[in-house]
């Protein structure tokens, strides 16, 4: 029998530090995408309440902080991330483990928004884009799940098959950043 | 170009797929005569004008959205999810 060695999909990519801005790997945990049933929204939201301390998000947002987080990501789905999820959400939700298919990537730094800025079409204007909001959008052609953090860290979930050349475009416009500062 | 999805907000047009005239969505019955499936394939206006089309918001939130536009202002006068307007003569 053939026997399969975990490897984790930014092994060797990062960390990349170019002209103060941080290409990392944030902590993630476990990633369960959570598709509510028919009529199912509220009782799945208290539902991850009483389990896990946050509540389904509504569309372009983002429930819970830190290493526990919920991330809408489509029509009716969010991904948790952190915690391997409560067996019970399964009676309102359909769950599946999707921590081996994407990757999540953190870009953080004074220049970060500019390099995003190269990358993907979103407006990302600080007052429009706000710590806490998400977006599903194109990144250099690649499908993405971008979230604001914090005020100047940016979370990019990209499917994991894609994520060496994430790596490669992202370092590509923060050296061109750089450049341009220098 | 920028397109406003019903859900995420108004958009670049890169993150949209375009399909074609919003009558894909008016798929004829299972046992509708051989005149209704050409015509659902094959047949469609070509306006100086309004018309309705199908886009597929596939870089954001896979929504199936029914862009309204003019095709001599290129003016983008409504946009409907798809499955809001189902049954309403899509």
């Amino acid at each position: 029998m053939v026997r399969l060695i975990a490897n984790d999909p930014l092994d060797g990519l990062v960390p990349v530090q170019i002209g103060g801005v941080d290409l990392l790997a944030p902590e993630v945990g476990v990633i369960t995408a959570i598709a509510p049933y028919d009529r199912s929204k509220t009782a799945l939201s208290g539902a991850l309440k009483g389990a896990h301390g946050l509540g389904f998000p509504a569309p372009n947002r983002t429930t819970g902080k830190g290493v526990t987080r919920c991330v809408w990501t489509g029509r009716c789905q969010a991904m948790l991330i952190g915690p391997t999820p409560d067996p019970a959400l399964a009676t309102h939700a359909a769950l599946v483990d999707q921590s081996d298919a994407w990757a999540i990537l953190r870009l953080q730094g004074a220049g970060a928004l500019a390099v995003l800025g190269r990358l993907t079409p979103l407006d990302l204007r600080p007052d429009v884009f706000k710590t806490g909001h998400t977006a599903r959008t194109e990144l250099a052609h690649m499908m993405s799940s971008l979230t604001r953090v914090a005020a100047q860290t940016y979370d990019l979930m990209i499917m994991r098959s894609m994520v060496q050349t994430a790596v490669h475009d992202l370092t590509t416009a923060m050296r061109s950043m750089a450049a341009l500062d220098g | 170009m920028r397109i406003t999805c019903p859900i995420c907000g108004t958009r670049d047009r890169r993150e949209f797929y375009y399909m074609g005239d919003a009558v894909y969505a008016q798929r004829p019955g299972a046992g509708a005569a051989p005149e209704a499936w050409d015509d659902y394939l094959h047949l469609r206006d070509n306006p100086a004008g309004v018309t309705r089309d199908l886009w597929f918001h596939e870089m954001g939130c896979s929504a199936w959205v029914i862009v309204e536009r003019d095709t001599v202002t290129h003016e983008i006068l409504s946009t409907t999810l798809a499955s809001d307007a189902k049954g309403q003569g899509a």
